[in-house]
């Protein structure tokens, strides 16, 4: 009866997050416009600028828009679990949050939960952004398509569990600029998602180094790698543990009683 | 354990850093009682519901729901627990049906007995036929309907209600307060309902005075009024608390 019971209240929580997902229209298409405008914007203006050597997995010279498609990907979710995070803060200004919180389950179960949906979204809106990449051009090998969801999971959970560790953090959804400044930016620039290592460490050790030791880094690639069907370890483990920190460190930030919220004075 | 106290609270004091919000709080609810928690803006009341419902961690004090811990045994005491909050917790975007089956999945309740108790709150809240309409769609008195019908769908033994007719007009407001008087006499719910508005209580209710954080007066509204030596709730609240406003 217990496992039911957290059977049932963990598909309550997705289902509603999907259902507002898909219910609402503009964040729907402001999500899937975003890497779309970085794919035929930004890549093709850059594909002439950037010569890329051959790396793995790639197997032949690739145009830059095959190269970024991994990297626009970690940039949904990114994105979107930062929009997950928002969400947390205007559930709790608004006080839904607080419906979640008084349910008869452990916190840790709930924040999970939360973050199941969360990432269930952001694979929804990969997935609609590799099939318009496709008819762009952009095609991966068949399995890639397969290969990609384990990895998608993984990284959703990452990203997701970040922006529920900055969500507890943040008390006002003013405060949320602050996060797409100081969080989203710099981890998306400072990683491999717009060019390979080796060429950052053309122009900078440090950058360089920041990039490689970047966590959303680790994720677009691990992304990279599953879309050719190849497993990459590294970033697997990587990735995993950055989730197993963040997620650990959100729960810490939710619990009433270690927690920021009795410092914050809200729920 | 004493399984014949629906909610007790002893000792309880709660600081936001230096400044105090409540100190050496004690007071015990029946079952079947309805208790009005009446104090002036910021006299605590938003601070104890919040611990009450384990939003703070309880530091110094201890509360009880149905004789469970809510610090040590959080999840049982929650399970008895409903709760309506003093902003509109409904998800707007969603039925009125959708925002109660999220909370009967929320509570582990089935596909079969959660339509079933939706429908049984519903209907004695005249609000069943209204079921597939947007929340945004009702006024704040509907509104607050559907909130009462969900806090009360996983059958608590314990409601409750944070100044939940804030903002609703008089005959609504009235409806509110009738019907949750009605449910404490017929469940045998123990009911705590924080409010600043006098005309909410009733003779029969029993009534706790918070004031800056401490409790003022604790009784019956006979015992209150002979304490105070007032003729009226309105006179004997203003005795409490020094003049200051409801």
């Amino acid at each position: 009866m217990k496992l039911l019971h957290y059977w049932r209240a963990m598909w309550g929580i997705i289902w509603r997050e999907l259902w507002r997902f898909v219910t609402q229209r503009e964040r729907f298409i402001s999500a899937l416009v975003r890497p779309l405008v970085w794919l035929f914007v930004f890549a093709a203006g850059f594909r002439a600028a950037l010569g890329l050597a051959i790396t793995p997995p790639y197997e032949t010279y690739i145009l830059y828009e095959v190269y970024i498609t991994p990297g626009l990907i970690g940039m949904i979710q990114l994105f979107n679990g930062m929009q997950s995070s928002l969400s947390m803060v205007y559930d709790r200004e608004m006080g839904s949050m607080r419906i979640l919180m008084v349910c008869p389950l452990p916190r840790w179960f709930l924040l999970l939960s939360k973050l199941l949906a969360g990432t269930g979204v952001s694979v929804l809106q990969v997935y609609v952004f590799l099939a318009i990449a496709w008819f762009y051009d952009i095609q991966a090998p068949w399995q890639g398509y397969l290969w990609i969801l384990p990895a998608l999971l993984l990284s959703g959970l990452m990203l997701g569990a970040l922006g529920l560790l900055l969500s507890s953090f943040i008390k006002q959804l003013e405060n949320f600029a602050g996060v797409m400044n100081f969080v989203i930016f710099p981890m998306f620039f400072m990683s491999t998602a717009l060019y390979p290592l080796w060429k950052i460490k053309e122009s900078s050790a440090l950058l360089h180094n920041l990039a490689q030791y970047n966590p959303f880094s680790q994720a677009v690639e691990l992304i990279r790698f599953a879309l050719y069907g190849q497993f990459n370890s590294h970033a697997f483990i990587y990735t995993l543990v950055a989730f197993i920190v963040f997620m650990a460190a959100a729960i810490v930030g939710y619990n009433p009683s270690k927690g920021m919220m009795t410092r914050k004075g809200g729920a | 354990m004493n399984s014949s106290i629906a909610l007790s609270v002893e000792d309880l004091s709660f600081s936001y850093g230096d400044k105090k919000a409540l100190s050496q709080v004690n007071f015990k609810i029946q079952p079947g009682e309805c208790t009005v928690l009446l104090g002036p803006n910021g006299a605590g009341k938003s601070t104890l519901f919040s611990l009450i419902t384990r939003l703070y961690d309880t530091r110094d004090g201890r509360i009880e729901l149905c004789g469970f811990d809510i610090k040590r045994q959080t999840l049982p005491a929650l399970a008895k627990l409903g709760v309506v909050f003093q902003q509109t917790t409904l998800d707007m975007d969603l039925s009125v049906m959708q925002n109660l089956r999220y909370h009967t999945s929320l509570h582990g309740m089935g596909r079969k007995q959660a339509e079933q108790r939706i429908q049984q709150e519903l209907e004695r809240l005249n609000m069943y036929d209204r079921r597939f309409e947007r929340a945004r769609q009702l006024n704040g008195g509907h509104r607050r309907r559907v909130e009462i019908a969900r806090a009360l769908l996983h059958k608590p033994s314990v409601l409750l209600l944070d100044e939940p007719t804030v903002g609703l007009d008089v005959p609504s407001r009235l409806a509110i307060v009738e019907y949750v008087h009605q449910l404490a006499a017929e469940e045998n719910l123990a009911v705590l309902w924080a409010s600043h508005l006098i005309d909410e209580i009733y003779p029969d209710d029993h009534l706790i005075v918070l004031h800056k954080g401490q409790v003022k007066a604790n009784g019956t509204v006979d015992d209150v009024l002979k304490i105070t030596n007032t003729l009226t709730i309105k006179d004997a609240f203003y005795s409490l608390t020094q003049g200051e406003q409801v």
